[in-house]
Parts: structure tokens; sequence; C-alpha cells
């Protein structure tokens, strides 16, 4: 099977290492996966910051880009959520094919592949973070656990208030930055509290404000993608 | 209500609320109290979501047929006795109240809790004409007494505990009637006692009454009010003369359609299967209950806002405050915040509709949200909060057609929003050019050892309270390139 | 001029407002989905009349059950109990109710004052229905239950549902029993409030204690 990948502008630019695992994760269940270069962003800073109008371009080149692909995989279920909700209010029925082709990766793995056990090994206690378009938008559900729960000698912890919002919410992290730290702090101290090593989640822009909250305070909790735990293997951990 | 005039924007207001510990300490109790209730009393219905579906159809079916049924309610509100008058704006509202007060002679009337004479400034302008306002309802009146404002839909006193409320009881009561008894302690149970004895005499004594109303039945003129305390009762039946300020889109259709609602708004707002007290009434009735009913219907930025097709569903709100109660930045940004008696998410959808953008606190309303979702998700009559905000930053950002007071305006972007404008232009010019965007993250790449710790200027608000995320030394694009030989 | 002049100029901002709306468009046009329950769950007649009581319980009402025969023993015992002396009725309650209790009746009558209620120690009523599914029951002011006000001001509401015609399973299938143009009181357990830390207390203006007498045939 060949799939496209949506790397997202955050992970291109911030995460690169996130985009690296999806490619090892597909790859090592016989995917081939291929990366458009003409990609960029999916628009949805500029719509969730009140710019619907910039969306334009960028819809139209994700559309270009990717309108050839029966599969396209991205390592982001807020881009997800943009891409497969939105992208049909803003483009119309021209988007609404390519919209229901993109997967979230959890999605891509359990529901098309069929496949839970992706052969991972990751030696540490983790806690899961569902973050808000994977879990209210997406509903994702229990697919990233089942995928978590097979991985070797990962220790699942539970983590208090696990579905409330982490606080980042875009460009809400600077307009509102009071409540977006006060919501990070508490989330950040959920985490810490769960004696997890690593914060797992399936949004990296999730991931920079709960792992910058955590540096700040001091913790040695590290933000790591389900994709880097998944793409982890008892040859290479990430 | 207070003057809402002069209202920080909600940034401002929400950071000094996160820094009141008592405050966030309040709210995360009851806020987190109130969450797992519902989900319980929800969890009951298995036909849940269809009973909210069913729940926003027939608010749709109301509102796109709006001018029928309020014809068709006026018609049968007439018929069984009552008379019905019409209120453009607040202004015309609290002329037409103080006017049928002032009818009867009275000097002054006890109020059900009611979200829509909040709005209007009720209180305040039978002040001005020398009527005086009795809330009944025990948060209303712990927030009357304290010459606060209401900070939650259903609960205006969430904002403090049962200690500041014996203080307010203590200090505050002697001056509105009976003192709180001698000794008054701080167990609720105390404390809705002191609220039973201090309002009993006015209760008994009370000859007009003001309400507003949870439904209005268009088939047959009927009006719902939802409480638990008794107050409501008291209110409806005792006085002589009734008077119920109500939004014109709590019109429901027909009597059988209160099956979906009397279902879904306990359930909703105090989790419970009922609210202890629900009354239905119809006009007036011989002998019993007021002998003069009279209903003010209010526009006041309703039609404003139904003529928004996307924005238009906020006008499905029951008001059964489970937005609020499940919302993490309510719960610590606290009511007031939303400059508004209608706080939260709702609020923050509902105000600058029904206000337009007239200052930097409606234009921040929208963007006082995560867009988590989990609004949504409870509200009862489905509606898609985190759609209508999106909505809503776009006519602030880039403006756009609104309605205000019935008249199509175009509405200019913000100015304060120039410099985000200069910079999400920029942004957008560049993500369309992946050669940009490709020098600009090796640029940052190479420079990633001099970038400093905290940001000056706009960037604080990140860098203020988290680190900032380490620049790779090489973007997936260009691994890619690299590893791939440059794919497709 | 009760704003005669708002009332068209908001029927013409409301019809504005719908431009979008068709001109064809019949307000039973837009679809409604009415395939939520009628009732929730299958129940026989007795199990209907347990979560009636179980309800009513659960939100701090008082349950008793008896016959139509045990009544006027029943609501004497529960009036002595409570001490009550002066007990305000309803002109169509029957009289055999009371026919056991060592209590002055008071009936109901346009000349009682509210302080005049104020100082009665107990209502005993019938009601128009009890809803199981909520644990609620509804009075309608008819003859055995009276007007509102006389089961508001006392302290104490003794209330009568007789089994098994006057129970119903459901808010739907009690609002399709119910008569929209008299004035209606849906009371589900004593008066409570939220309003200090969203925790529910009993007790606020309404009767603190309510007793449902449940009584078969």
């Amino acid at each position: 099977m060949r799939v496209a990948l949506f790397v997202t502008c955050v992970n291109d630019t911030l995460r690169p290492r996130t985009g690296r695992a999806t490619v090892a994760v597909l790859e090592r269940l016989g995917v081939t996966v291929d990366f458009p270069m003409g990609q960029s962003c999916c628009g949805q800073p500029f719509l969730s910051t009140g710019y619907r109008g910039r969306t334009g371009p960028l819809v139209r080149r994700y559309l270009e880009a990717f309108g050839g692909y029966q599969h396209i995989v991205t390592p982001s279920a807020s881009c997800a959520a943009m891409v497969r909700e939105q992208f049909p209010r803003l483009a119309g029925e021209t988007a609404a094919g390519v919209a229901s082709r993109t997967f979230e990766l959890t999605e891509f793995l359990v529901d098309v592949l069929g496949v839970t056990d992706v052969g991972a090994y990751f030696p540490y206690p983790v806690a899961y973070h569902p973050t808000c378009h994977g879990l209210r938008v997406l509903g994702l559900g229990n697919r990233p656990r089942r995928l978590l729960e097979c991985v070797k000698g990962l220790e699942l912890r539970e983590l208090a208030g696990a579905e409330e919002c982490c606080g980042f919410g875009g460009t809400f992290s600077v307009k509102n930055p009071a409540v977006s730290a006060a919501m990070g702090a508490d989330k950040a101290r959920a985490v810490t509290a769960a004696g997890a090593s690593a914060v797992c989640a399936v949004d990296n822009s999730c991931l920079l404000h709960i792992g910058g909250t955590l540096a700040r305070q001091g913790s040695a909790v590290r933000p790591v993608h389900l994709a880097e735990i998944l793409a982890s293997t008892e040859g290479e951990v990430w | 209500m207070k003057t809402q005039l002069g209202m920080p924007a909600f940034p401002e207001a929400a950071g000094r609320s996160t820094r009141d510990l008592r405050l966030r300490a309040n709210l995360r109790h009851a806020t987190g109290l109130i969450r797992e209730r519902r989900a319980a009393a929800v969890a009951e219905l298995a036909d849940w979501e269809r009973l909210r579906a069913a729940a926003a159809a027939v608010k749709d079916r109301t509102l796109r047929h709006l001018d029928h049924y309020l014809l068709r309610l006026e018609e049968r509100v007439t018929a069984a006795g009552g008379t019905v008058h019409w209120a453009a704006d607040a202004e015309e509202a609290n002329r037409i109240v103080t006017g049928l007060v002032r009818a009867t002679g009275e000097r002054e009337v006890v109020k059900v809790k009611s979200m829509a004479t909040q709005e209007i400034g009720l209180n305040e302008a039978l002040a001005r004409a020398g009527i005086r306002a009795y809330e009944t309802d025990l948060a209303e009146l712990i927030v009357q007494l304290a010459d606060d404002t209401p900070s939650h839909l259903l609960v205006p006193a969430v904002h403090r505990n049962r200690g500041e409320i014996r203080d307010i009881f203590r200090e505050r009561m002697g001056h509105w009637g009976r003192p709180a008894p001698k000794g008054l302690g701080d167990r609720p149970a105390e404390l809705a006692e002191a609220a039973r004895l201090h309002l009993r005499e006015k209760f008994l004594r009370a000859k007009v009454a003001v309400s507003g109303a949870n439904f209005m039945v268009a088939e047959t003129g009927t009006l719902v009010v939802v409480e638990s305390e008794g107050n409501g009762r008291m209110c409806l039946t005792l006085p002589e003369t009734l008077i119920s300020v109500v939004g014109i889109e709590k019109t429901v259709p027909t009597w059988q359609d209160l099956e979906i609602y009397l279902q879904l708004l306990p359930r909703s707002s105090t989790a419970e299967r009922m609210n202890p007290y629900t009354s239905l009434w119809t006009g007036t009735t011989e002998g019993d209950g007021p002998r003069h009913f009279h209903l003010v219907l209010l526009d006041n930025g309703r039609t404003d806002t139904l003529a928004d097709q996307v924005g238009r569903q906020a006008l499905r709100c029951i008001r059964c405050s489970a937005c609020l109660n499940v919302c993490p930045v309510y719960e610590r940004a606290g009511g007031h915040a939303y400059g508004s008696p209608y706080p939260g998410p709702i609020g923050a959808i509902l105000t600058p509709q029904l206000r337009g953008l007239a200052s930097p606190l409606e234009e921040s309303l929208p963007f006082a949200s995560t867009l988590c979702g989990a609004c949504y998700e409870v509200c009862p009559v489905a509606i898609d909060i985190p759609e209508v905000l999106l909505h809503l930053r776009a006519r602030v950002a880039e403006g756009g057609e609104a309605t205000l007071r019935g008249t199509r305006t175009v509405i200019r972007p913000a100015r304060r929003h120039t410099l985000e404008r200069t910079v999400m232009d920029a942004a957008a010019w560049a993500l369309d050019r992946p050669g940009v965007l490709r020098r600009g993250q090796r640029l940052a790449a190479r420079t990633r050892r001099l970038h400093p710790r905290r940001l000056p200027g706009p960037g604080r608000a990140w860098t203020e309270s988290r680190e900032l995320p380490e620049v790779p030394p090489e973007s997936f694009r260009d691994w890619w390139a690299r590893t791939r030989g440059g794919g497709r | 001029m009760n704003g005669y002049g708002s009332r068209e100029r908001i029927l013409a901002r409301v019809r504005r407002a719908l431009a979008d709306v068709p001109a064809h468009e019949r307000p039973a046009d837009h679809p409604v989905p009415r395939d939520y329950a009628a009732v929730h769950g299958t129940r026989t007649p007795e199990e209907t009349v347990e979560l009636l009581a179980a309800n009513l319980a659960d939100y701090r009402a008082r349950v008793h059950r008896t016959d139509t025969a045990g009544l006027p023993a029943l609501l004497a015992g529960l009036l002595a109990r409570r001490g009550a002396r002066r007990v305000v009725v309803p002109a169509g309650l029957p009289p055999q109710w009371l026919s056991r209790a060592v209590v002055e009746p008071v009936t109901d009558s346009p000349a009682l004052t509210h302080r005049d209620l104020d100082a009665m120690d107990s209502v005993v009523t019938g009601c128009a229905l009890a809803i199981a599914e909520t644990g609620t029951v509804v009075l309608d002011a008819g003859p055995d239950q009276g007007r509102r006000r006389i089961t508001l001001i006392p302290d104490h509401h003794l209330c009568v549902v007789r089994l098994p015609d006057q129970v119903v399973d459901s808010v739907p299938q009690a609002l399709r029993r119910l008569d929209p143009l008299r004035p209606l009181t849906w009371i589900s357990g004593p008066s409570a409030t939220s309003d200090i830390e969203l925790d529910r207390v009993e007790g606020v203006h309404g009767p603190r204690t309510l007793e449902v007498l449940l009584v078969n045939p």
C-alpha cells in the first residue's frame, strides 16, 4: 500500500523526529510512504485566529499535493480534524473526497491496516494525554490506548483529568496567556503526579505547550509523540 | 446588573482571576462536583442523543418560523387573559415594566431569577424609578446583598464559598430586611434557613412579581418556570400582578415539545432527574394566582443574532449552564471575566452577537476558548459553540456583514488586530511558498544556539510560563530530501 | 401603547433575518426527528410504582404505601407524628381521608390570607398524576388539590397518589394527560437548592417536608 505523509508545518519545522518516526512505523508495516514536497500548512492557525480568508491558498495547496492519493496519513489529530471537518466547509464538494481520505496516524493503523501491535518496544512508564481534537472532533476513542497497550515494556499510567484540555489552543496560548498557563500548569502537575517518565499524545502542538510547561516547572518528564513510541524497537529506542 | 461599560477585555480580567486562588478553588470544587453528577444523570437516559437531536431540531424549526410562532403565542396568551407587550431593546423593556409596576401603585417587587432581566438591567432601572426589586433566588440574593454581579447562569454566586456567604448574610441582610439569625454558621442548611426567614415576609406581602421563563408554548400560550427552591412558586402564585420578561427565542411550538426540554434541562443543569419545582401557567386563572399577567417579549439583539445563519444556533440555548461547568477556561477565568450576565462558552458566542462587537471586550470574547469542544459535547441543544466561535473570530479579524439593531452593517476588521494581521499575512505568504518556508527553517536551524529562552514583546506571552521548543538542526523536509532524494 | 410600534418592528426584523428561509417553507417542513423514547425501559405496573417510590425517596420525599381503607389511619398517624394541629385542605378533599385525624381541618377559601396559610402546620392534597421515571407528583389545581398557594406556604405537604391510575411512566406520558389551560405545579421532592457550592441542600422556601402516600385501591 502506498500512502502520502502529511507531516504538518509544526512537525516539519519543530519536531521532524515525529515525521521520521511516522515513516519508520509505516515502512515497518510494509507501507510505501510518499512525501509530496508541495505540501505546507493545513491553514488551521489562520482559521482558528479568525483569518478564514487566508486559508484559501493553503487549502488549495493541500488538495493539489494530496489529491492523487487514496490514503493520506498525518501524525496530528488537530490537523486531521482541520482537513476532515473544516475543508468541506471552506472549499465545498471539491475538498470532501480528499478530506475523507485523510487519516490521523492511529486511525490509519487501527482502522485501515487493522493493526494494534506494531512491534514496538518502549521500556518506560507513560502517561497518555488525549488531545481535544483527537478526542472530540475525530472521535479517536481508545485507538491510541490500544496501540500503547501493545507496546512491549511500556507501562501506561493513569492521568488524572486526562480529557481536560491542556490549554494550548493555538493562538489562545498567546492571546490568553494567563489562562493558558494556568491550564498548562494543572496539566503538567497531573502528568508529574502520574509518575510517568514520558507524556505522550497524538499532537505535537499540545506537547510543545505541555513539555514547555514541564520544563519550566523543572520536571524531568519528557513529551513524546505517540509515533515516536511506536517507532521505538529493542534495537532503537527513539 | 452593574454597568458593563468599560469592562476590561477578557484576557486581562481572566488573568486577574487566575491569580485569585480562593476563586480558583471555589470554582474547581463546584464545577468538578457538578460535572460528574451531570454525566451520571445523562447516562441514565439511553436516548440522550436522540433527545438532543430533537431538541435542536424543534428550536431550529421555531427560529426559522419565529414570526409565525410569536403571533400564535401572543394570540393564545391574550385569549387566556394575559397582556402581551413587545420590547425592541433593553430600554424599552425597562420602560414597559416600570410603567406596569407604577400602575399598581406598589414600590417594591419580588423577582424570580431571570437572565433576561439581568441582561436589560431591570433592577437598576426600577431603582431609578424608586421601586425596590428583591431578588429571591438564593444565589441572586447573595449577589444582591453583596452588591456583586453574577458569575454563572444557574448559580450566580458560584464564585463564593459557604464561609463568604455566611459573612455576607451576617453583614448585609439587616440592610434589606430581616437580619440573619444570631450565631449563623456556614452549613449550607443553616444558610438556606436564613434565606427562608429573610425572604418569607417579602413573599407574603408582595403584590407584584417579575419573572422570566424557561419556555413559552406558542400552541397554548403556556409559560414554564423551572426552579428548585420554591421562590419561583412564591413569586408566580402569591402576588396580584405578574410581569414576565422573556426573550423571543424561548418559544417552542407545541405543548408536547416540552417533553424534550423537561427531560434535558434538569439533567444538564443541576444533574437532577427533575428539578424540585416546575410551574406552568397559561394566562390567568380565576381565583388562583395573579389576577393580572403581563408578558414582555424581548428582542434586544436576538433578531440580529437570528439574521446570522451560523450564529443563529446560539438562540437554541436553554440556559442550562452545562457548557460553563465543563469549560476549563471558565473554571480558571471565572464568570465575571466575560463581562456579561452570560458567561462561559455560551456567553462567548451570545454576548458578541446580542450586543454586536461593541467594544474590545466583545471583540475578545470569541477568542476566550481553546476550541477544545467540551462545551459542544455536553450542550443539550447541540449548539456547535466552537464553530460559532470560529465564525465570530473571522468577523473580528477580517470584518464582514452583520446585523445591528435590525440594520445590515459592514463590520470593519478590528483595529487592535492590525499587527497580528500583518504577521498572519506574512506567515500565509511564506507557507504558500515551500521554498521560502524551507529557507526560513534553515535560517532558524543555523541560529538555533542563539535563540533566547525568554522572548520580548508578544512572544513573552509564551515564554512567561513555558520553555520555547528547541529548533532542530534539520527540518523534516530537508531530512527527506537528503535521505530519499527529493521525493515527489 | 404597549409597545405596539415595536411589535411591528420586531416582527419585521424577524422576517428580514429569515430571508434565507425559502418562502414556501412551512414550519412543519423543517424536520424534527422524534425517535426518542416515550418510556425508558419496560416495567410491570408494580415495578413502575416501585420506581416512583425510589425516585421520590432519592430526592428526600418520604414515601408511604397503603390502601384506601388504611389511608385515614396513615394520614392520622403522620399528622400526629408531626404534631400538626391546623391542617389546610382543598374544598374537594374526600372527607373520609381525614376522618381519623385529630386535627383542625381548615378548608381553603379566598378569605384565607397568605399569613393565615403561614400559620398552618400542614396541607393534605391529592394530585393529578405522578411520574415514575423522574419521581414527580403533578398538581393541576383540581378539587382535591386546591389553589396553588395552599401547597406552597405550609411547611409540611402530604400528597396522596391513587394507584395505579394516577401513575405514568414518563414525562411524555404525563404531558399527554395534562391540561395546559390549568395551572400546573410539578413537584419532585421537597424544595432544595444547589446555590451553595453547586451542592444540593433540601429545604428552602417551599414545604421542607414532602410526604407522598401511594394508595392502592
